[in-house]
Formats: structure tokens, sequence, C-alpha cells
């Protein structure tokens, strides 16, 4: 290592010159490697192999006294009975899509130019704008059930799903602006005027210079709005009353009954609705985090 | 170079002569939209629910009285604050330790995953992806798991506890108001981790090799160079991550939800989940009032941790 030369060697580190060598980028140590896995697989894992187990299990397993660690037998056709019980998870896994699929679109329709512009342009009311924003970011709509419940209680039929997906988009709608103009303001103002001058208006400025270079930063909202919309629930509850409309949040708990309680089949949507998630996630979680810094102009 | 920089100069003049007022105009086409969705979806449903707690209301939603009540639904008889048989004081503190434990020990745990995970090593992208199963799972599921698993009966988690010794006999966690409180506590941190630690593993992207291998040389061991290089860094990050999740568990439903078994005003309930036994039992009128007074509440704790925090400090 080059630097070595300018530091005063003392006694004390002759001994650790091999790690001065290696560096802080040494490879980490291997036992101690597969023990911090092995601990977060486990503490991650744990309750979601409950989940599977039981997702396996007969009706009359589930409520066994004492509860037995495996099912007799793994049934699997659970995965396909599933479909057609009651509840029928199939619209509540459709109902969750729309309307986390819906929010997250509403959100970068309406956040991505908000953000630019106030990254980009100073104008009197922008600490206005900001402020209003973080104050929405505070009212969530659990808060504001009440108020919620009085503005959009005749949104019945599929309309429902546009109040939620109204309602999700504008309460992550802070949290994207505000993400999404950090990252626009990491971008240097001049490839911005450079374009400017070559004749692009201020919008294809944003979509054709601008836009690819905050790529990481977008997929960070994307996956923020859709997760948190997937995991709506007090808005869900209190607005959607025609059952088969209902998302996945709300529909599941109807797999517990009064009398016959489905738990098999309640772990089986659960796990069948967390594979889209997961798949979502693989895809984009290396530029999540890899090209968050890495993706602006050096 | 000359060329190019007329245009500029020319742009330069028009906007010198055109007013401030023009400048906002110009900048509303971008913000319209926003503006629009939170006066529609935020600030009218905040009226419409100030408004609601100043008028008297039965249970069923409809209006008992033409004429705002005052305050009666705050502090009246039977108000939020005020009615009878509602452990009003204890909930006030669960509410802080709910929004206190669960923040700090989320970030604390973070900060020792997302470092583990920013380590090179094989495999670790898809450890990152058991981190977010939480998340994924989506909060109502893994809570309704751990219920299942803590019934006293029927529940593994109860079994396992047993067979390996840690409990003589299994407990009934999800009936009594407390030890369900502390479960909650628990799943609200680990339903919180997944967003927390990649917010921290973003940030400790920003963290620059070059500084901690100049302080590795300097002779700065790895707990030093954690100390006063990385955390200083990360700082910004775990400001964010700490007041969303400050909003987040505040505002948290559904897990107490799911896991408070016992019906009615026990000693296990947050402001948040009272406001919901209130709004099936006394009606919109006490339960909108409680709202106001949560979101107030919610505010308090914010501007508290903004003061003692102070996240928005530059870093020196």
């Amino acid at each position: 290592m080059a630097t070595k030369r300018t530091t005063p060697i003392r006694a004390q580190d002759i001994p650790h010159e091999h790690t001065i060598k290696g560096g802080i980028d040494k490879k980490p140590n291997l036992i101690g490697v597969v023990l911090g896995a092995f601990a977060l697989v486990v503490f991650f894992g744990f309750p979601y192999v409950l989940m599977f187990v039981t997702s396996l299990k007969t009706r009359l397993e589930v409520t066994d006294i004492p509860p037995a660690y495996f099912p007799s037998s793994p049934r699997w056709s659970n995965y396909l009975d599933v479909w057609s019980s009651e509840v029928n998870p199939a619209s509540a896994l459709l109902s969750s899509f729309v309307i986390a699929g819906g929010a997250t679109l509403l959100v970068l329709l309406i956040a991505t130019p908000a953000a630019y512009y106030i990254a980009r342009f100073r104008f009197p009311g922008r600490l206005v704008f900001l402020l209003l924003v973080l104050c929405t970011q505070m009212l969530q709509p659990t808060v504001l059930a009440v108020g919620l419940f009085q503005e959009f209680k005749g949104w019945q039929g599929t309309s429902v799903w546009l109040a939620l997906i109204l309602i999700n988009g504008t309460f992550n709608l802070s949290f994207a602006i505000w993400m999404m103009q950090a990252f626009f303001a990491s971008v240097p103002k001049e490839i911005d005027e450079a374009a400017q001058i070559d004749g692009l208006g201020k919008l294809q400025t944003m979509f054709r210079i601008s836009l690819p270079l905050v790529w990481p930063g977008i997929v960070t909202a994307i996956i923020f709005v859709f997760v948190n919309s997937w995991n709506e629930y007090a808005a869900a509850l209190i607005l959607v009353r025609d059952s088969s409309l209902q998302p996945l949040t709300v529909a599941m708990p109807r797999f517990l009954g009064l009398y016959v309680q489905d738990w098999q089949y309640l772990f089986t949507t659960a796990l069948v609705a967390v594979v889209p998630v997961i798949v979502l996630f693989g895809f984009i979680e290396k530029r999540l985090i890899g090209g968050l810094t890495a993706g602006a102009v050096k | 170079m000359s060329l190019t920089a007329t245009p500029q100069m020319v742009n330069q003049a028009k906007k010198r002569k055109t007013s401030a007022w023009g400048d906002s105009l110009r900048a509303l086409p971008w913000l319209l939209p926003t503006l629009v969705l939170i006066a529609a979806v935020v600030l009218y449903p905040a009226y419409l629910m100030i408004r609601t707690s100043f008028f008297k209301y039965n249970a069923m939603g409809i209006q008992r009285s033409p004429d705002p009540v005052g305050l009666e639904n705050y502090i009246g008889r039977g108000g939020a604050l005020t009615f009878p048989g509602v452990p009003i004081e204890r909930i006030l503190i669960n509410t802080v330790v709910w929004v206190v434990v669960v923040v700090f020990v989320t970030l604390l745990i973070s900060l020792l995953i997302a470092q583990f995970l920013n380590k090179p090593f094989r495999g670790r992208k898809l450890l990152r992806l058991f981190v977010i199963l939480p998340w994924a799972c989506s909060v109502v599921m893994t809570t309704t798991v751990f219920r299942y698993g803590l019934q006293q009966e029927t529940g593994l988690f109860n079994r396992f506890l047993v067979d390996v010794g840690i409990l003589d006999r299994a407990v009934a966690w999800t009936k009594d108001p407390t030890a369900a409180f502390w479960i909650a506590v628990f799943v609200a941190v680990y339903v919180s981790l997944p967003f927390t630690t990649y917010t921290i593993l973003a940030g400790l992207q920003s963290v620059s090799k070059d500084v901690l291998e100049a302080a590795h040389v300097d002779g700065a061991n790895a707990v030093q160079r954690y100390w006063s290089i990385v955390l200083p860094l990360l700082r910004p990050s775990i400001a964010v991550a700490a007041l969303i999740n400050i909003i987040n568990v505040f505002n948290s439903l559904p897990i107490l939800r799911i896991l408070q078994e016992t019906p009615g005003y026990h000693t296990g309930h947050i402001t948040t989940t009272l406001m919901y036994e209130y709004q099936t039992a006394l009606g919109p009128g006490v339960s909108s009032a409680l709202s106001v007074l949560n979101f107030l509440f919610c505010l308090v704790i914010i501007a508290i941790y903004l003061a003692i925090v102070q996240p928005t400090k530059e870093v020196a």
C-alpha cells in the first residue's frame, strides 16, 4: 500500500503489518460470516417456517392440542383448494395488486415532476410547499380514519379501489417527493443547463436527462410506495364493505370465522402473496443499494 | 463557448425582468397535482374530522344534536380522555413506551444488521432478501402468524419454548394485556427492521472507503473507525429512518389489534388502538376527538425528537 510510507512506523504497528497490507477490504472472517448469516436466517425465517408448516396441515391438525411440529403427511392440495374456498383469495390478491399498483403509478406521475421542480428551481412559496408535504407525512390514514370515512363512504363498488388508490398514493407522496428531490438535487445543474441550451424544454430535460440519472431514487420510491400500499390496513378496513373487493390485509382474517378457523388456508395465501413482492425486490435490489450513490455523475 | 453563452445571457436577462409572482406561477403546473391531492385526501378529511369532534353522535354514527357541543367529546362526561373505565394514564404511558422502545431497539438492531450485510461475502444478496421478508409478507400476516404460534394450547412457539426448557408451561400470551403488549413491541420491531436496515445500508454506501482506509493506516481500530467516522456519516440516514419509524409506529393499528385478544378498555392499549375501540363503541364524535388529540400527541413526540436529536444539524 502506497500510503504506508507516509505514516510514522511505531513499534505496535509492526505486528499489524499484514492487516494494513490487506487494508479494510480484507476478506471478512468466514466463521463470523457463517454464524451471522445463520442467525439472520433463523431470526427472519422462523415465523415463515411456522407459516409454511401450518399451510401443509389439515383443518383438524392446525388446532391439535398439543400442536405437532410437522403435519402427518404434507397436504400440498391446500395450495389448490384455497382458491375455491369461501374467502376467495384470488379476488383479494387482485384487489391488493390494483390498489398497490395504482397508488405506485399515481405517486410516480405526480411526485416526479414536483420533486424535479423543487430540486432545480427556487421560487417564492417553495418552503411552504415543502412544509406542507412534510405535514402530510405526519398524518396517516389511521389518524384521519373518521374524516376519510366521511369523505369516501359513498364510493362503493369498484370505485372503492379508486378511493384507496388516491388515499395510498397521497399518504406516500411526501416520502417519494422528499427522496426523489434529494436525488435530483445530487445531479449537477450544469447537465440540465447544457440540455436546455441544446434546445430541450424543461419537461424533456427531466424525462431524457435527469430521470435516467436518478433511477435508483425512483426504484426506492417504487418499492416504498408499493409495499406500503400492499400493507395498508386502516383505510381498507373502514372503507371496503363489499368483501369481494377487499385487499389481502382485510380479507385474510375472514379465514378465521367464528366456527371454522382455516389457519392453513390463511397461511397458504400469505405465502403465495409474498412471492411477487420478493421477486420484484430481487430484481431491483442491486440497483436499490448499489446504485444509490453510484448513479450520479462523478 | 461564446456561442453557447449567448442564449444563457438572454435567459438571465429575461429572468430578471419577470416578477417573483411569475416564478411561483411557473412552478404551479409542476406542483398542482400534488397540491390538489393533499388538499382533497389529507386536508379536507382532516377538516371533516375536526368538525366531527365538536358534534354529538351515537355509536351508529348518527348525529344527535344540530349544534356543536364544545369540548364535550374531549373532556366532557364520556369524553375521549375521561370516559369511565378507560385507564387513560396507563394508555398514554403505553404510547410513549411503545414509540420510544420500538424505534430505539429497531435502530440499534438495524445498525448491526446493516453493518454485517455491507460486508463483501458470497450470498449476501440472498441474505438481504431474507431481511425483507417481514415487510414483503405484510405486517398483518406476520403479526397473525405470531398470534397463531403464541396460542396457549395450539401454538407451536409455545410448545417449542416449553420443549427447550425456556418456559415451564405454555403461556396465554395474547390473552393478557401486558404480555400481549410486549409481544406487540417485539413484532413491531420485527416488521420495522427491513425498512430501517435498508435505509442504513443505503447510507453506508456513502461512507468513503478511502477515509476508512486512511483512518486504519493511522491506527484507528474498528470500533474507533465506526464510532468517529461511520456513525457521523450515517447521521442523515438514521435521522430519516427514525422519523419515518416514529410516525409509522405511532400510527400502527394492526399489530396491537391482532395480538390483543382481550376485549374492551384494557391496560394494553395505545391511543391509536383506543381510537378504534371508541369508534365502534361510542361512534365518530368521541373517536375523532381522540384522533385530533392523537395527532397533536404525535407532533409533540416528533418535536421532542427533533429538539433532542437535531437531525438537520450539519455533520461537522
